[in-house]
């Protein structure tokens, strides 16, 4: 580079008022300014229709306004919170909220790091594979459940005709005597589908951050361990994991942050029954609030997801935080 | 055991884990795929091999979707949204990203990890105000209250990943420009954007794919079948009472979900750079 560094010196960034001492600089030149001017319309975007709405839903949890009647915002206190929390429903959707983000927590840890050693490795038809892969990303989340709606049909499912066919269901079988497993028709099997579900959407997101993570350790680090005679699980337990551990636990909660707050499997698979044997937060807060027309206490119910999110956001927001400091 | 046969246990391993994983990320698109081109009676017979065609497959079904459902408007509905919300994404997105990496300083270097959590605030906890405001400003039940309300994720999520593409501009090369007497506005149209042209590329490609996946707001927003997406269209309207038509559903999104697929695989690398930059590198390596 010819001139070097004549804006506020490489490493600091261009904070300080331009060092060019010439009398006339333009407003255009100027850092500050033009930051400003160019972030403005996106923070403003993002406070009114992100910001804004996160406050007007805790005046509506305290009001009791309707879908009939929105504007009729008569303070209630606390009311909503606790008629909610006295209905059957609740307990049902906190404990599937919880035990379906912790269980596809758990899963799609195991499968991220298993995926991630795959992805690091050259070999050919690896462009097939990552289009594979990411497959379940791509596609549009409903349009997937209704997908893996009719892969787990109560009558027609594929994954029970191969087990009919290498004889683990039917009449006087394991898993019979039914012919079906009716896997969205009971509770436990239901719980489970839709964590496998969960984690079939959520392995692409979380594979390609940590993957960002795995191939950034140089090789030679991986060449010393194999002279050092190191096998593959002593490699993978004592280099790769603990390189990889703050941004694998990152990763795994940004995604589980998603599952947790996003209703559209359950909504579209189960529908929260049989019963509210899979009912979920998001998903009785939609019920309530828009298709049973209590939007106060849909808000109230909906805002039941607020902490915890908070906690794994600060927890995120640190972790990542130290590794940069 | 010798060290051949050690190797190649290990990679026939390798394989098996491979196609696996492969497996289990195609099945059920697999299943779509299958499922749209079968006959009614090879379909709904229990005792059939479910993957095999038992009856020579058809194009009836993918045809009476697009002649006899209005999965077309759905399809156009969401191509108008995507479009428009690309647009507005990248006015609001590009310059904020470029501000953030280069003019606001120490703050705007790591505002990066702040802005992923907006896009996390998720839409559950907006829905319900949100309706509120769409149906006060009376665009409930059109297009437009899609279009104003989907930036809300389409935006946080570009700006963060625009973020690490600016900063992987070298910064000599903007510097030597402004030296050269150029303006900061001109360095950023005639330095800055083509440089970032990859990061906006995957930028239009996430927005608009952002815009087509969203469920609950579609849903609830919008009860006309007239300004349907497809994203809330196919499971409300295409599935008639208890009758299901699933080889045209499965058609229906199938036709969506593989395009958009070979497109993310495509820009499979550029993503985990995009990672890359964003986080820093792991203390131990």
């Amino acid at each position: 580079m010819r001139n070097e560094t004549v804006l506020g010196g490489g490493a600091a960034g261009g904070y300080e008022e331009p060092s060019q001492c010439s009398e006339h600089v333009a407003i255009a030149d100027r850092d500050g300014v033009v930051g400003t001017i160019m972030l403005a319309p996106a923070v403003i975007y993002v406070i009114a229709l992100v910001a804004v709405p996160f406050f007007l839903a805790i005046a509506l949890s305290l009001s009791d306004a309707t879908v009939g009647n929105p504007s009729a915002h008569q303070f209630v206190g606390f009311d909503n919170f606790t008629s909610v929390i006295y209905e059957a429903a609740f307990t049902f959707a906190l404990r599937n909220s919880i035990i379906i983000t912790a269980a596809t927590l758990v899963l799609l840890t195991v499968l991220t790091i298993l995926q991630v050693e795959l992805l690091a490795c050259d070999f050919p038809g690896k462009r097939t594979a990552q289009i594979l892969l990411i497959l379940p990303w791509a596609m549009p989340v409903a349009l997937a459940a209704i997908g893996w709606l009719w892969l787990l049909d109560s009558e027609f499912s594929p994954i029970d005709w191969l087990l009919r066919a290498v004889g683990l269901l039917g009449p006087g079988t394991v898993l019979g005597p039914a012919n079906n497993l009716y896997y969205l028709g009971r509770e436990w099997l239901g719980i489970g589908a839709v964590v496998v579900i969960n984690v079939w959407r959520t392995l692409p997101l979380s594979t390609i951050i940590v993957l960002a993570g795995r191939t950034a350790i140089p090789n030679e680090v991986y060449e010393q361990a194999e002279l050092d005679g190191a096998g593959y699980f002593r490699t993978l337990f004592q280099i790769t994991l603990p390189a990889l551990a703050i941004l694998l636990i990152v990763a795994i909660l940004f995604t589980v942050l998603v599952i947790f707050g996003d209703m559209t499997v359950v909504a579209l698979t189960t529908r929260g029954g049989p019963g509210y044997a899979t009912e979920i937060l998001p998903y009785w807060a939609y019920l309530k609030g828009i298709q049973g027309g209590a939007l106060s206490q849909g808000a109230a119910i909906a805002l039941f997801l607020f902490p915890v999110l908070l906690a794994a956001s600060v927890l995120a927001l640190r972790m990542a935080y130290r590794r940069e400091g | 055991m010798n060290v051949r046969t050690m190797q190649i246990s290990r990679t026939v391993g390798f394989y098996v884990a491979l196609v696996l994983f492969c497996l289990f990320a195609v099945f059920p698109a697999l299943w779509m795929v299958i499922t749209a081109f079968k006959q009614n009676s090879d379909l709904y017979d229990p005792m059939n091999n479910p993957f095999l065609f038992n009856l020579p497959p058809t194009l009836t079904h993918i045809e009476s979707l697009f002649t006899q459902t209005n999965y077309p408007i759905f399809l156009w509905n969401s191509f108008i949204i995507g479009v428009i919300v690309v647009a507005i994404t990248l006015v609001l997105a590009v310059p904020a990203a470029y501000s953030l990496a280069r003019l606001m300083g120490h703050w705007g270097e790591h505002s990066s990890i702040a802005i992923f959590l907006v896009y996390l605030i998720p839409p559950t906890l907006l829905f319900i105000p949100l309706y509120e405001i769409v149906t006060v400003l009376g665009a409930a039940n059109t297009v437009w209250s899609l279009i104003l309300v989907y930036p809300t994720i389409t935006v946080p999520f570009c700006t963060w990943l625009l973020l690490s593409f600016f900063r992987s501009v070298p910064r000599e090369v903007e510097e030597a420009a402004l030296t050269d007497g150029w303006s900061r506005v001109g360095v950023f149209f005639r330095v800055a954007l083509p440089l970032a042209l990859p990061g906006i590329t995957t930028c239009i490609v996430f927005a608009f794919a952002l815009s087509l996946s969203d469920y609950i707001y579609a849903a609830v927003f919008v009860s006309r079948t007239a300004s349907r997406t497809v994203s809330a269209g196919v499971p409300t309207e295409l599935i008639r009472g208890d009758i299901y038509y699933w080889q045209a559903l499965m058609a229906a999104t199938a036709i969506v979900g593989i395009p958009l697929a070979v497109v993310y695989g495509l820009l499979f690398n550029w993503l985990v750079k995009g990672f890359q930059v964003e986080l820093p590198r792991s203390p131990r390596a």
